[in-house]
C-alpha cells in the first residue's frame, strides 16, 4: 500500500507546459443548440401548440390518417357483424396478422417508456428533448395494438370476462394461463404509461395556460393542469415522484414483453418453446421502437422546425441505440439455430429447415436482410448522421419486426407435429384493412397531439440552458 | 376569476427575480433572517431550492412503498382466491396453490398501484388540483411558467411585518416586490 501512496497521480505525470488539444471527436456535441433561453424554448415550444392558423400540411396529414380511421372504423363493424370467418386465420392457424399486428405495436411501444424511464435513470440527458413525443408514441401504439386482442376474442361484447369481477356463473379467470398475464401487463402498461405521460405534461400545461390568450384555450389547459403554480415544494414532490414512477416503469416495461413473449414461449409448439424468448422479445421491442421514434421524430423536427431541439446528436444516439439492439436481435436469430440443431429433435429440426426453405422462405430472407443487414449501416458516422439513411434503416427494421413476428406466428404454426394438420396461411384483405387502420389510428392520435400538445417537454429543455445551473451557498464550482 | 376565493386581506409579499441563481441567494438570505413561512416559485426544478424554503422531508416514497406492498399482496390473493378457494379446477393432478404461475400478475399489481400512490400520493400532498391559489392575483406571475423567479413571504408568519418584508425583499436585488392579496 505505501509503495502505491508514493506514485503520484496519473495526471500529474503529464507535461502541464504542452498545450493541450482535444481532437474534435471528443468534444460532446450539444444536446440544445447555443443561443437558446428560457424564454426562447417556452416560446417556440409553446407557439407550435398556440398558434391560431392551422398549418395546412398537419391539415392534410390528419385528413389522411382520419381515412385510415374510417377504414378501421368499417372494418369493425364488419368484423363484429359477421365474426373473425372474414380474416385468413384457419386451423391450424389460429394466430394470424391478429396476434402479429398486437405484437408489432406493443414492442414499438416500448422505446416511448425506455427513453422516459430508463434513460433518466441512467441520466441521459438527451432523452429530454424526444422523452414526451415518444411516451406519446407509446401509448397510441398501445391503443392500436389492444383493439387485436381485443377483437380476436370474437365476440370483444365479452372482453370484460378477461377481468376478475364476482359473477353469477361464479367464475374466474384463469390466472395460471400467460394469455391471462398478459392482459394485465398490457393494460398496467397502458395504465402507467398515461400516468407518467400526464404528470410529464402537469407543469408543461401550466406554461401553455398562462401563455394562452383565448379564455376557453386557457381554461381548458388550467383545468388539466390541476393549478400547478411551480411552487419549490412542489417541485421536490414532483421530481420525487417521477423519479418512482421511473423506477417503477422501467421493471415494468421489461415485464411486459416478457409476458408477450410467454403467450409464445410456454406452448410447446416448436419455434415457440424456447426459454430465450423474453430477453429476445425485449431487446426487439426496443429495437422496433427505436425505428418508430426514428421514422417520426426525423419528419416532426423538419416540419415544425425543431432541429434546434432535436439535435443531430439524438438522431446518433437513437441510431447507436438501433445498433446495438439488431445486433441482439440477430444473434437471437442465429441462437435459434444453434437451439433447434443442438436439440437434436426432430420437430426442432423440422421447423428451422421449414423456415429457411418452406413455402415462406421469402419472409424469412426478407428477416434478416431488414433486422439483421440494413442496421449494419449504422456503423457509419456518415450515415447515422444523415436524416435519409437514418429514415431508411428505421423504415427497414418497421418491416423487419414486421417480418419477425410473421415468421414466429404463422411459419411456426403451419406445419406442426402432424403433417395431416399441416396448412397454410394468407392475410385476407379485412386483416390489411384493419392493419392499415390502426396505422391510421396511431398517425391520427399522434396528429392530435402535435396539435394540441407540447410535443417536447418545456421544463425539462429549460433545465437543459446554462442558467438554469445554480450552486448552493459555500458550494465551490 | 374568483372561483373559491374566501378570504380577504393580505397573503404576503412577493418579489420577481430574474434567474434561478438570485432566487436561490434570496431564499436563503430571507430565510437566515428568521422567516419560515415562505415559497419560491419556478418554472423549473432547482437544485436545494425546497431545501432552502424549509423542506425536508416528503412522505412520498412510504405511500409509494405501502402501495406496492398493498398491490402484491392484493394480486397474489386475488389468483389464490380465484383459483384455489373459490373456483380450483384439476389440471393434470397439479397442485392448486401452484404459487409460481402467479408471479407475473402479482407483480404487475404491484406496479400498477406504486404507480396509482406515486401520482395520486404526490398530487394530494401538493394539495393539487388547486384552482385557485393567491400568487396568481399577481400581475405578472404568468410568467412564473416561462422564465421569471418568483419569492413570497406569507403574511401569517410570525415575523411577519409588512414594511420590514417589503424592505428586506427589495435588498435582494429583485425585479419587482408586490403585495399578495388574497
Amino acid at each position: 500500500m505505501a509503495t502505491k501512496d508514493e506514485k503520484p497521480p496519473l495526471h500529474e505525470l503529464r507535461p502541464v507546459t504542452q498545450e493541450v488539444r482535444i481532437p474534435e471527436r471528443f468534444i460532446p456535441t450539444p444536446t440544445i443548440e447555443p443561443g437558446h433561453n428560457f424564454a426562447t424554448i417556452t416560446d417556440h415550444i409553446s407557439t407550435i401548440v398556440l398558434r391560431r392558423k392551422t398549418p395546412f400540411g398537419w391539415l392534410i396529414g390528419f385528413l389522411i390518417a382520419l381515412g385510415g380511421v374510417g377504414l378501421l372504423m368499417a372494418t369493425l363493424a364488419l368484423l363484429v357483424g359477421k365474426g373473425v370467418g372474414i380474416w385468413g386465420i384457419n386451423h391450424p392457424v389460429g394466430w394470424g396478422m391478429d396476434i402479429i399486428n398486437f405484437v408489432w405495436w406493443i414492442g414499438i411501444g416500448h422505446a416511448g417508456t425506455l427513453i422516459s424511464a430508463i434513460l433518466l435513470l441512467l441520466r441521459q440527458e438527451w432523452r429530454t428533448s424526444i422523452n414526451r413525443f415518444a411516451e406519446a408514441m407509446t401509448l397510441f401504439a398501445v391503443a392500436s395494438a389492444g383493439l387485436y386482442p381485443a377483437f380476436h376474442t370474437g365476440r370483444p361484447w365479452y372482453d370484460f370476462w378477461l377481468f376478475p369481477y364476482p359473477n353469477t356463473m361464479t367464475l374466474w379467470p384463469q390466472f395460471r394461463s400467460p394469455l391471462m398475464w398478459d392482459v394485465f401487463a398490457v393494460s398496467t402498461y397502458a395504465t402507467v404509461s398515461a400516468l407518467f405521460w400526464y404528470v410529464g405534461l402537469i407543469p408543461d400545461l401550466a406554461t401553455l395556460r398562462d401563455r394562452a390568450t383565448n379564455l376557453w384555450v386557457k381554461r381548458a389547459y388550467g383545468a388539466f393542469a390541476l393549478g400547478w403554480r411551480g411552487s419549490a415544494k412542489h417541485w421536490h414532490r414532483y421530481e420525487h415522484a417521477y423519479l418512482l414512477l421511473a423506477g417503477l416503469s422501467t421493471p415494468l416495461v421489461l415485464s411486459v414483453h416478457t409476458i408477450v413473449s410467454f403467450d409464445f414461449a410456454v406452448a410447446q409448439l416448436p419455434g415457440w418453446h424456447a426459454t430465450f424468448f423474453p430477453p429476445y422479445f425485449v431487446a426487439g421491442a426496443v429495437f422496433a421502437g427505436f425505428a418508430m421514434v426514428l421514422t417520426l421524430a426525423i419528419p416532426a423536427r423538419k416540419f415544425f422546425r425543431l432541429e434546434d431541439f432535436i439535435t443531430m446528436k439524438h438522431l446518433e444516439n437513437m441510431g447507436k441505440v438501433m445498433l446495438a439492439t439488431g445486433l441482439i436481435v440477430a444473434y437471437a436469430y442465429a441462437m435459434e439455430w444453434y437451439y433447434g440443431l443442438y436439440s437434436g429433435n426432430v420437430f426442432e429440426t423440422f421447423m428451422l429447415k421449414n423456415r429457411a426453405t418452406g413455402p415462406y422462405w421469402k419472409m424469412y430472407v426478407a428477416l434478416w436482410v431488414c433486422n439483421g443487414l440494413a442496421p449494419q449501416m449504422m456503423w457509419l458516422k456518415r450515415c447515422r448522421t444523415s436524416t435519409f439513411w437514418l429514415f431508411v434503416t428505421a423504415m427497414f427494421v418497421n418491416v423487419g419486426m414486421w417480418l419477425e413476428r410473421f415468421v414466429i406466428i404463422p411459419a411456426s404454426l403451419h406445419r406442426d407435429f402432424l403433417v395431416s394438420s399441416w396448412g397454410m396461411y394468407h392475410g385476407s384483405k379485412y386483416d390489411w384493412s384493419f392493419f392499415i387502420g390502426s396505422i391510421g389510428l396511431f398517425f391520427a392520435l399522434l396528429f392530435l397531439f402535435v396539435r394540441f400538445l407540447p410535443m417536447i417537454s418545456i421544463f425539462e429543455m429549460r433545465t437543459l440552458v446554462p442558467e438554469a445551473q445554480v450552486h448552493a451557498e459555500g458550494e465551490e464550482h | 376569476m374568483a372561483i373559491g376565493k374566501i378570504r380577504e386581506g393580505l397573503y404576503g409579499v412577493i418579489a420577481e427575480f430574474h434567474d434561478p441563481q438570485a432566487l436561490l441567494d434570496a431564499t436563503n438570505a430571507v430565510r437566515e433572517h428568521g422567516y419560515t413561512s415562505i415559497d419560491a416559485f419556478s418554472p423549473f426544478p432547482i437544485h436545494g431550492l425546497a431545501e432552502a424554503v424549509g423542506f425536508h422531508k416528503s412522505r412520498l416514497s412510504a405511500i409509494v412503498l405501502g402501495m406496492g406492498i398493498l398491490g402484491g399482496l392484493g394480486g397474489f390473493f386475488m389468483c389464490w382466491y380465484a383459483n384455489v378457494v373459490s373456483y380450483p379446477l384439476n389440471i393434470g393432478g397439479k397442485p392448486y396453490n401452484s404459487w409460481p404461475a402467479w408471479i407475473p400478475i402479482t407483480f404487475e399489481c404491484t406496479i400498477l398501484l406504486a404507480a396509482f400512490g406515486a401520482v395520486l400520493g404526490m398530487l394530494a400532498l401538493n394539495g393539487l388540483p388547486m384552482p385557485y391559489h393567491p400568487v396568481f392575483n399577481v400581475r405578472r406571475f404568468d410568467s412564473a411558467s416561462r422564465d421569471k423567479f418568483f419569492l413570497v413571504i406569507q403574511a401569517r408568519d410570525p415575523r411577519f411585518n409588512l414594511d420590514e418584508a417589503r424592505a428586506l425583499l427589495k435588498t435582494l436585488g429583485p425585479r419587482e416586490v408586490t403585495d399578495v392579496p388574497w
